[in-house]
């Protein structure tokens, strides 16, 4: 059936082209001991020229492994093509000899990678990095080679081109080098670009400039383009048509329209449900006295250079003034660089104010001196638990320190730990035995063993996998609702923010740009970067769509 | 992954299974050295200059004063392991320490002990050593303190390295916010993370430190009372071209010893590498 | 921070460790049991009380123990390294004399493991597992093993006692009047078996430390991206894999540069070469402790001089170094 509904789905106009790129019956063996025998099993898809067809799937579905498949670079001898037939304008790439393969790379086939910090050599010049395709493929001299760099970097919008040609990478921002891939990947104008989780690492911003720049340099080149994501929202800016996977196998097919908005599939259908939709509803004012209250917080820190910037002294936090009632949350909403992670650290005694005053319960707070009554939800879940402690007593050796008798404290744990939704006997268990929504909830749980007044949580679902971010969510929600704690909750997407927060403050560089209760901060935003925000937020429908559902 | 598992995981390889037998033997033949050869290293007894295989009683032959080479390796053996070891503890115990504060503390505590550390890892290692054990006379505790000396800046910068990274992650954070106290969090929050890399390197420190006393004991620096295996290729040098057997086998027990060790040490390096690789 | 000022703070530390090693030695020679006088004067043994006198007002012995430090360390600064009672000379004139063949030896042997080593372990990294790899590995093992004396012992028993191939000692031959190339030649011929001896340990740390590095850097983004583009294996491995592992061998280089003018020690006393390591050795034998200290000052002083090259060297390959 998946076949077919990409094919029906196609308009008029593309069914009498030919196809660029069809995957038949496609399996990956992964090496004997893993959890399942094949990575991808039974894959099959139809990609025309000048269409964008996407693959999503959570981690481990196996889309990364096709889109390796494709351009010949899965790391063998783990991984490798097991049946199936992947054909490139008729020819299978599968049987193809190395040396053809090599032909094809760089010059008919482009790929673009999700790491952009990583993906450049750190010792070469980006021009030389762009030279090197050029030098790969044609018999090209080098002054023309150079003219086809700068204009391949231009090409990619990217402001003074001589400049970046004579840098290395590390003086580049992840999106200027996300963009500087792209320029390799296009400069010999493939057929067809892989695009391997391109924007994953980036802000929201760039990830829509990025996007941007995919579709622009995709229609006026009529490139077909292989999209691997793991974000409905980014599905829905670019893709004619999608395939979603699940542990190695294709669960639906077909047009981007038809599989977002009516999915065939209930896995489909239960992963769109899980994406915040971004609107807050309006929530009753507790009034009474704060609970935390910050004035004019400042902060300062001395940077290295990076390219167009001198060494200086950054002001991370600029005066920020803030208050929070207790058994509230307060969103805190930025991009990297925006000093909200800053501001978290600050709020729970982790580093020192330059200035301003800080204020729990009317009480100052003291950097570096831990009471206990602040505590913090981290954004890794595997570097948040020590991998040589067992769960209990990462949990009970905070109320332990604290005076409490460990036969109390050990009960406690063990109570706290069925509170999050695991199991009284995890408590004897280590980290590696528990999956990343399972760890959240023991840092939730570890939390918690404080009693505290106010979490801090930091980017607290952005590591995890869009359904069990949605059940952690779910948890943040009814353990407030029980316990009444304050939080300050910081986070890049304004999605999760509507949905979880009270009032929302836009942080960009180092200032509240915008603060006030969350559905007013959604629907009138009043400064323009909120604006900015909000539009470059992938959206699943457009606006009257959603307000007409 | 558990600890039978690493067991299994570094003995399913052949030259480890070797090298664990080649060690067992060498220790065995030090500790049993009073057994086989009651008599000691010293005990001239038989013809100078006498080859390997000429007189069963002498399988390696004898050397300069006709003492038995055979009896020099056994009784050697135990000074270049006791040697090995309690110097990589001194070693260890220096640089753990340093490194941990350096590391844990970081600003300008970790750049003083750092600028510190520097010094002895620029000094050319070996001639430091000498020149330690000949002003303070050569013996086994001055040899001892000179090869801990000069080995612990290797301990110190990997110690550091490892608690600046582990310093900066969450699950310290968690602990410092729960009221732990600074010394509570590098011990026992930290240090575990390190044990691994720390055993490794100190498994093949032993070896390092073996080289290093027998190259002393070769330039006369060993301790006078105690044969050992460098001396006795030391002794060996002037009479190369009588007696090559004087030479070759002491010299073979040294790389035998220290190409186990490193065997072993690399083979844990590997388990234990992919473990902490596996989160 | 400009690459000069850089160079000044690395110029700057260098002394301050010189200055440390310095202070070192002269409470090296306090700590020595017996009399300071007779430990610099090397104690041969009958040494008269008043040839003792001399010496102790001489280097202010009866002064306060600050003001001798001073004494000391001034002279240091002024490269007067002290007196050898033992050879009647200043010990500066002694080390002078002998610094040409000790460079010319750890050049030689410096150069010769670095082309060697990062040579076989690019060839071991080609298949990680192959036979190639294996035999690297194994011979990298054994060279890392055996005490670089007792190699050198067996090198001399193998090319020189039973194949007579090269000289088993000195630095050439000895009433032989060569001149021009033939002298040269002979030089030459002196030169193998030392440099061999002292490079054989080296190599196996820079084969080990090159097929490592080889290995992590073929999995790194980057080298994807280089298929990605096209790139041929040869390209992928010299100019991405190989530029990138080879950083790390440099600084370790830089690092072992010291410690290679300390195993000359070793390798000079076993080829008679007449370099600072045998003038070492020698001062150890006759317990001339001024010689001792004096060539282990100045062996310290090229560790740090090779260091500092390498550093310099590592931030002009480096461009992540922002200075």
């Amino acid at each position: 059936m998946t076949h077919s509904a990409v094919s029906r789905g196609r308009d008029n106009m593309t069914a009498s082209l030919t196809p660029l790129l069809t995957v038949e019956g496609l399996n990956i063996a992964l090496p004997p001991g893993a959890d399942r025998p094949l990575a991808v099993e039974g894959a099959e898809f139809t990609l025309y020229p000048g269409r964008t067809l996407c693959i999503v799937g959570e981690s481990g579905s196996g889309k990364s492994t096709i889109a390796d498949a494709v351009i010949g670079l899965l790391p063998r001898p783990h991984l490798r093509p097991a049946a199936g037939r992947i054909l490139f304008e008729g020819r299978d790439l599968l049987t193809l000899p190395e040396t053809a393969m090599r032909r094809l790379r760089g010059a008919e086939i482009g790929m673009v990678f999700q790491e952009p910090m990583a993906a450049l050599n750190p010792l070469m010049k980006i021009g030389a990095q762009l030279e090197e395709v050029l030098e790969i493929h044609l018999d090209l001299p080098a002054s023309e080679r150079r003219t086809r760099a700068l204009a391949a970097l231009n090409d990619v919008g990217l402001p003074r081109v001589e400049e970046i040609c004579d840098s290395y990478p590390s003086r580049l921002s992840g999106g200027q080098r996300q963009r500087v891939v792209i320029a390799c990947a296009m400069m010999l104008e493939p057929k067809l670009l892989i695009c391997d989780e391109p924007t994953t690492a980036l802000d929201v911003t760039t990830q829509a400039q990025i996007l941007a720049l995919i579709a622009d340099l995709q229609k006026r080149r009529g490139t077909g383009v292989l999209f691997i994501t793991h974000d409905f929202g980014v599905v829905s800016e670019i893709a004619d048509d999608v395939i979603v996977m699940r542990q190695g196998l294709i669960e639906e097919a077909g047009p981007a329209a038809q599989v977002l908005r009516n999915p065939a599939s209930a896995y489909t259908r239960q992963l769109i449900d899980a994406i915040p939709t971004g609107t807050a509803q309006q929530r009753p004012d507790p009034g009474g006295a704060p609970l935390l209250e910050i004035e004019g917080l400042r902060r300062v820190y001395s940077l290295p250079g990076k390219l167009f910037r001198a060494p200086r002294q950054v002001e991370a936090l600029k005066g920020i003034s803030l208050s929070l009632a207790a058994g509230q949350t307060i969103g805190i909403v930025g991009e990297s660089g925006s000093g909200k992670s800053t501001l978290g650290r600050l709020v729970v005694g982790l580093e020192k104010p330059d200035g301003g005053s800080l204020r729990v319960k009317g009480r100052p707070l003291v950097a570096h001196r831990f009471d206990g009554r602040v505590q913090m939800i981290f954004q890794d879940p595997f570097a948040s638990l020590n991998p040589k402690i067992s769960i209990g007593e990462t949990i009970a050796i905070g109320p332990i320190t604290k005076g409490v008798p460990r036969a109390q404290a050990w009960a406690r744990t063990e109570e706290l730990l069925e509170l999050v939704g695991l199991r009284a006997e995890a408590a004897r268990r280590y980290p590696h035995e528990f999956s990343g929504g399972q760890r959240q909830r023991v840092g939730i749980a570890r939390a918690l063993a404080m009693d505290p007044e106010l979490i801090v949580a930091d980017e607290p679902v952005s590591a995890l996998d869009v359904s069990v971010q949605a059940q952690v969510l779910d948890l943040f929600e009814s353990l407030q609702k029980r316990l009444n704690f304050a939080m300050l909750f910081i986070t890049h997407d304004l999605r999760v923010a509507a949905r979880m927060c009270d009032q929302l403050a836009v942080m960009q560089r180092g200032e509240i740009v915008e603060t006030g209760p969350s559905h007013e901060v959604l629907r009138a935003p009043r400064h323009t970067y909120t604006r900015t925000l909000l539009a470059a937020i992938p959206q699943l429908f457009s606006q009257t769509e959603r307000e007409f559902n | 992954m558990t600890r039978p598992n690493l067991l299994h995981k570094m003995f399913s390889r052949a030259d480890v299974w070797l090298a664990t037998l080649v060690l067992l033997v060498i220790v065995a033949l030090a500790v049993a050295a009073p057994l086989i050869y009651p008599k000691g290293p010293w005990a001239m007894g038989g013809r100078p200059f006498l080859g390997p295989a000429g007189d069963l009683r002498f399988p390696l032959g004898t050397d300069t004063n006709g003492r038995n080479i055979l009896a020099g390796l056994i009784w050697g053996g135990r000074v270049s392991l006791v040697i090995g070891l309690v110097s990589t503890a001194v070693a260890v115990s220096i640089g753990v320490l340093i490194g941990a504060v350096a590391g844990y503390a970081g600003g300008r505590v970790d750049a003083a002990l750092m600028r510190f550390t520097e010094i002895f890892q620029v000094v050319p290692g070996f001639a430091l050593a000498l020149v330690l054990v000949a002003v303070l006379q050569p013996s086994a505790g001055s040899i001892v303190l000179a090869i801990g000396v000069v080995s612990w800046p290797p301990v110190t910068r990997l110690v550091r390295a490892e608690f600046l990274s582990l310093r900066s992650r969450d699950f310290v954070y968690a602990a410092q916010l729960q009221g732990q106290s600074s010394l509570r969090i590098m011990f026992r929050q930290i240090l575990p993370n390190v044990a691994s890399p720390i055993i490794v390197m100190g498994s093949l420190m032993v070896a390092t430190a073996i080289l290093l006393e027998s190259s002393l004991s070769f330039l006369g620096l060993g301790d006078p009372n105690r044969m050992s295996w460098g001396f006795m290729v030391g002794a060996s040098r002037t009479v190369l071209r009588q007696a090559w057997w004087m030479a070759t086998f002491p010299g073979l027990a040294i790389a035998v010893t220290v190409l186990a060790l490193n065997v072993l040490g690399e083979a844990l390096n590997d388990a234990l590498g992919s473990q902490s690789g596996k989160r | 921070m400009n690459r000069l000022s850089f160079l000044i703070g690395r110029i700057c530390q260098g002394i301050l460790a010189l200055f440390a090693i310095a202070t070192l030695n002269f409470f090296l020679i306090r700590a020595a049991p017996g009399d300071p006088a007779a430990v610099m004067a090397g104690e041969a043994g009958a040494v008269d009380e008043k040839f003792l006198q001399v010496v102790r007002l001489q280097y202010g012995l009866d002064l306060p123990i600050l003001q001798q430090w001073w004494i000391y360390i001034s002279g240091i600064a002024r490269l007067d390294l002290g007196y050898s009672y033992r050879q009647q000379a200043s010990v500066a004139s002694l080390i002078l004399e002998r610094l040409p063949a000790t460079l010319v030896l750890t050049i030689c042997a410096f150069v010769f493991s670095l082309v060697v080593g990062v040579t076989l372990g690019v060839l071991a990294a080609r298949k990680p597992g192959s036979l190639t790899d294996r035999l690297i590995g194994f011979l990298a093992l054994i060279f890392y093993a055996a005490p670089m004396y007792w190699l050198a012992l067996m090198a001399v028993l193998i090319f020189s006692i039973r194949l007579g191939w090269l000289p088993a000692f000195g630095y050439q031959s000895i009433g032989a009047d060569y001149h021009g190339l033939e002298a040269l030649l002979d030089r030459m011929r002196h030169l193998v078996l030392p440099t061999l001896a002292l490079s054989f340990f080296y190599v196996a740390i820079y084969t080990r430390m090159t097929r490592a590095n080889m290995i992590a850097m073929s999995q790194m983004a980057f080298v994807k991206t280089a298929r990605a583009k096209g790139a041929g294996e040869t390209r992928i491995q010299l100019r991405h894999v190989l530029r990138n592992a080879l950083l790390p061998v440099v600084t370790l280089a830089g690092l072992q540069a010291g410690n290679m003018v300390g195993g000359a020690i070793m390798t000079e006393t076993v080829f008679a070469w007449p370099g600072v390591g045998r003038l070492m050795f020698d001062a150890l034998m006759q317990r001339d402790y001024s010689l001792l200290l004096g060539a282990f000052l100045i062996t310290a002083a090229l560790a740090i001089i090779f260091n500092i090259i390498t550093d310099i060297i590592y931030t002009l390959v480096d461009p992540r170094i922002a200075l």
